[in-house]
């Protein structure tokens, strides 16, 4: 153990050695970095909904904008689209948004409330359903921070089909705006998601879908 | 105006042709030249190389031969960015280590009234046309000291859309190097060879008659090239094709 | 093609390896390829951008602040992870990270542990170390996968497969993953990958890994990625080590609305990268039960004693002078017989090794700017590669031939009269090579008319390296200065 203090302890001194200054004039220093780029929102927040679709479109993602009413019967209809037989979702996630997507007759829909399930157990689910903390248009991209209503981080990973709910008061335009809302909620995990998993490692293609879900909907829910 | 040409060292020896270019176009143009005669080498190549003792007395040396000057006006890219990128913080290094503590204002002074050729026809006398005519199909080549450094943009290319008679055609992936780099090219032969053989084919697929920039080494290095392949295509400073009048080139 | 050992110590001079290198027709085709469409994309995202340089000029102050009070964000980085759950461990060099890792995977019960990629554990050899305490690692990247399969290492900091095509990754997999049926689309190899990595996913419990930025404020850390292998592996496993540099901290969680702007665009070409994850120590029914960050140094105190050589540690990785940079376009990044490659090889190589090894690195470059231009944080790397010339010229002392030579001509340049007898000596000298050209008709044809100059096809020693594709142009037979005296008398 002694080395390992001594390693942390050599390392500070060089550091400080090397003409470093000290925590004292750290905040004053801070305040004085230029922050000149583009800080405040430009466009209308209509445009921004609309700047989220397309750029979600890009990313190969579906969009639908729906009311609230709406969104039960919307993830009914997609689930039952996708063929999905068992869902997980965060046990925090409105009941409403998913009354009768598991009652209709026809339907082999599971509904399954996430109780600390391993690897394994969560590799047996197609899909997952969950809200969303704030989504930033420019860049087509959405934050899951842990809230009730979206879990923790395996659910929205294991399986192959997300299905995200993003209410348009929590759409901003730019990233600037988006990781300053993030500021409140700074030490929950967070995952910050643009668009399925993808790689570009062969031949610089992107080619969507490796490890994460390869397919995301989105529903954008009016306020 | 009174004009101080820095000829630089290799025009000086290498390229004179160039160098009574300038002195032609400005002369037209209705300035004086002067030709400061303690000049020699603004030390590029040996602050490049790692040479930095070698090259810091050339700043002093520099800086008392042309700090009367009302302009300096200097026919290549590189060395002027190398006295822009260096210049400052050479003479800053002369001061620690003793010498004239005068140098960091005076070279703070002189700097601003330094232009490289092209420059100073573009921004500080503000023309794009210097009367001259080259019926030629040209190619030029933006070295990337002035692309870079300088951010001399369309200058140069503006004023050869200037000259009368002059087809401008434009270089693939133009502002890629062409592998010259002063010692690099020795140093690292094969390399630079490699990236060589694919600026001459750049150029070559143009179909210009000649290459032209603003700077002479980067066009030794390719018309170095483009001589050994026996190609169709030769290189010229800019500065001989804006002397260019009616009855051809300089 | 043999497999270049990454290690700068035992590697071959710059031009040596590239020299070999410059052979290889196909991986020259496939970097020049994968450059120019990073490139392309990087270049429309970066122009959509309007406040660019703005921003760059914010990275670079902020990463510049964090170098200059290093010590303090430090501590306050493990104050804080240690609060939230979390362990540092601080690593003098690469053994003693080394050693660390592998008594944290042993105490952790591995036999195998899953890895997100991180040039930092390559930097430090790990995989290796591990492989010697019987801990076997599986890359999950699918870059990394296809190196570790193919028993080659990276050429790249962000794509380090990307010398490889997709049919000679076909041929990996084929072999590797005994999929003789595997087709050739890039979805076919991603879904083989796909395959091959998920069981180990739910399966290894243990995961090293890197991070792009740790946050002083909070003790959280940021790992930017693209296909889901990096959330696998923080998320599932009981236990995470990342073994990062000491240089990769930020003062606040804020000054990630800086630096995620800049890194997607300019190390893919994207708006933003598919998952960017953003956790602070550990948090109960969420992801690892035991989170170890090992704070690495290994020469990074000594880069930071050096005022020029410092802001070599504002990189963030991005790889964007990589991809601009026309030397490494020729020769990939296996020429730079480090992990490290491109313009920030050339500088950072040098320097992790105390400029005992990787000499030759800092003239890789024609000191075109192309790296300075594009770099995120605005890191001067011409000015760099010139201040580490300057080192390796201290060391070599000033009997070197060309530490000779340069000082003669030096001496030349300060005295006018001495450089015009240099001139007239010059011009005498090279009588012997220099030759009027032979218009004998035929034999030049598509000659350029190039007046009646003289030239030099052939060159003695070192100076053959230009005569082998360049003529030179003799010298003239009156310098401009003769003919100015002449003209004013
Ligand atoms: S030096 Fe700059 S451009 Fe190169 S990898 Fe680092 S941050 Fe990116």
């Amino acid at each position: 153990m002694s080395a390992v203090i001594s390693a942390r302890e050599e390392i500070l001194a060089c550091i400080s050695s090397a003409g470093t200054k000290g925590a004292e004039d750290a905040a004053a220093d801070y305040a004085r970095i230029e922050r000149s780029y583009r800080q405040a929102a430009r466009l209308s927040h209509a445009a921004t909904l609309d700047l989220l679709e397309e750029r979600l479109h890009e990313y190969g993602a579906r969009v639908f904008r729906v009311a609230e009413s709406e969104i039960a019967s919307l993830c009914a209809r997609l689930l039952r689209e996708r063929g999905a037989r068992r869902i997980v979702v965060p046990a925090g996630l409105p009941e409403k948004w998913l009354a009768g997507a598991g009652s209709a007759a026809e339907s082999t829909l599971e509904i399954v409330p996430d109780a600390d399930f391993d690897a394994a157990a969560l590799d047996s689910f197609d899909s997952v359903m969950t809200a969303s903390t704030v989504a930033i248009a420019e860049t087509g991209t959405i934050v899951l921070a842990s809230a009730p209503d979206e879990g923790r981080r395996a659910i929205t990973l294991v399986p192959d089909y997300h299905l995200c709910v993003v209410r348009e008061g929590d759409v901003v335009e730019t990233v600037v705006e988006g990781m300053r809302r993030l500021d409140a909620v700074k030490e929950m995990p967070l995952t910050l998601i643009s668009g399925p998993s993808a790689t570009a490692d062969i031949e610089m293609t992107r080619i969507k879908g490796v490890h994460g879900p390869r397919f995301l909907d989105v529903a954008v829910v009016r306020a | 105006m009174r004009v101080a040409l820095f000829i630089t060292c290799y025009n000086d020896t290498l390229f004179p042709q160039t160098g009574k270019a300038v002195v032609k176009v400005l002369e037209r143009l209705g300035h004086e030249v002067e030709f400061p005669a303690g000049q020699t080498c603004c030390g590029q190549m040996h602050w490049n190389t790692g040479y930095q003792a070698e090259a810091l007395p050339l700043v002093g040396r520099f800086v008392s031969q042309f700090e009367h000057a009302e302009a300096v006006v200097i026919p290549s890219s590189s060395c002027v960015a190398m006295m822009r990128d260096h210049y400052p913080i050479m003479a800053e290094r002369i001061v620690r280590e003793g010498g004239d503590a005068s140098l960091p204002a005076r070279v703070a002074a002189l700097l601003p009234r330094v232009w490289e050729f092209s420059e100073f026809l573009t921004k500080k006398l503000c023309l794009t046309d210097v009367g001259a005519s080259y019926p030629h199909k040209v190619a030029y080549h933006a070295s990337c000291h002035g692309l870079r450094s300088l951010g001399l943009g369309d200058g140069p290319e503006a004023l050869l859309r200037g000259v009368k008679g002059l087809e401008l055609v434009a270089i693939e992936r133009k502002e890629q190097c062409c592998g010259f780099g002063g010692t690099f090219a020795i140093k690292n032969a094969d390399v630079s060879t490699a990236m060589l053989e694919e600026k001459v084919q750049t150029v070559l697929a143009t179909g210009a008659e000649e290459c032209t920039g603003c700077d002479n080494s980067c066009l030794m290095h390719i018309g170095g090239a483009l001589h050994k392949l026996h190609a169709g295509t030769r290189t010229r400073h800019i500065a001989e094709i804006l002397a260019a009048e009616e009855k051809g080139a300089l | 093609m043999s497999v270049m050992e990454l290690d700068p110590r035992t590697a071959l001079s710059f031009p040596k390896a590239a020299k070999m290198l410059l052979k290889e027709t196909e991986l020259r085709g496939n970097v020049r390829r994968a450059t120019e469409t990073i490139q392309a994309k990087r270049r429309k995202l970066v122009a959509e951008k309007d406040d660019w340089q703005e921003l760059r000029e914010s990275a670079r102050q902020i990463r510049a602040h964090v170098l200059a009070h290093l010590g303090a964000y430090l501590e306050e980085f493990e104050r804080n992870l240690t609060r939230a759950g979390g362990t540092v461990h601080w690593a003098r060099n690469a053994e003693e990270a080394q050693a660390i890792v592998v008594s944290l995977a042993k105490e952790a019960g591995a036999q195998e542990v899953i890895k997100i990629k991180s040039m930092t554990t390559e930097e430090i050899h790990l995989n290796g170390a591990l492989e010697e305490a019987g801990i076997h690692a599986y890359e999950t990247d699918l870059a990394e996968l296809i190196l570790q399969l193919g028993h080659d290492t990276p050429s790249h900091i962000v794509v380090p497969a990307l010398h490889k095509n997709r049919a000679q990754i076909r041929e990996i997999f084929k072999r590797e993953m005994n999929l003789p049926e595997l087709g050739s689309a890039p979805e076919d190899l991603a879904e083989a990958a796909r395959r091959f990595l998920r069981e180990k996913f739910l399966r290894v419990h243990t995961a090293v890994s890197g991070a792009n930025f740790l946050i002083a404020e909070t003790g959280g850390i940021c790992i930017v990625e693209s296909e889901g292998n990096g959330r696998m592996c923080l998320t599932l496993p009981d236990t995470l080590i990342a073994v990062v540099g000491i240089e990769k901290v930020l003062p606040r969680f804020g000054d990630l609305e800086v630096m995620l702007q800049l890194l997607a665009r300019s190390a893919t070409g994207e708006r933003m990268n598919p998952y960017n994850s953003i956790w602070t120590g550990v948090r109960p029914g969420d992801g690892p039960r035991k989170m170890h960050v090992v704070l690495l140094d290994n020469a990074r105190t000594e880069v930071l004693a050096d005022k020029e050589g410092r802001q070599t540690l504002q990189c963030i990785r991005c790889a964007a002078c990589l991809n601009a940079c026309p030397v490494y376009r020729q020769t990939g990044g296996h020429a730079y017989g480090s992990v490290y490659a491109g313009p920030i090889g050339a500088i950072l190589t040098p320097q992790l090794m105390e400029m005992k090894h990787g000499q030759s690195l800092p003239y890789a470059s024609s000191l075109c700017g192309a790296c300075y231009e594009v770099c995120p944080v605005k890191i001067n790397i011409p000015e760099v590669l010139i201040h580490l010339r300057n080192e390796v010229v201290k060391r070599h002392g000033p009997l070197a031939p060309e530490a000779i030579a340069l000082r003669m001509v030096a001496t030349l340049f300060r005295s006018e009269r001495r450089f015009r007898a240099a001139q007239r000596l010059g011009r005498m000298a090279q009588t012997l090579l220099a030759r009027r050209e032979l218009k004998i008709v035929g034999q030049n044809v598509g000659q350029a008319d190039w007046g009646d100059s003289q030239w030099i096809h052939w060159l003695p020693g070192m100076l053959g390296g230009w005569t082998r594709s360049r003529d030179l142009e003799a010298i003239p037979s009156e310098s401009f200065r003769e003919w100015w005296d002449r003209r004013s008398k």
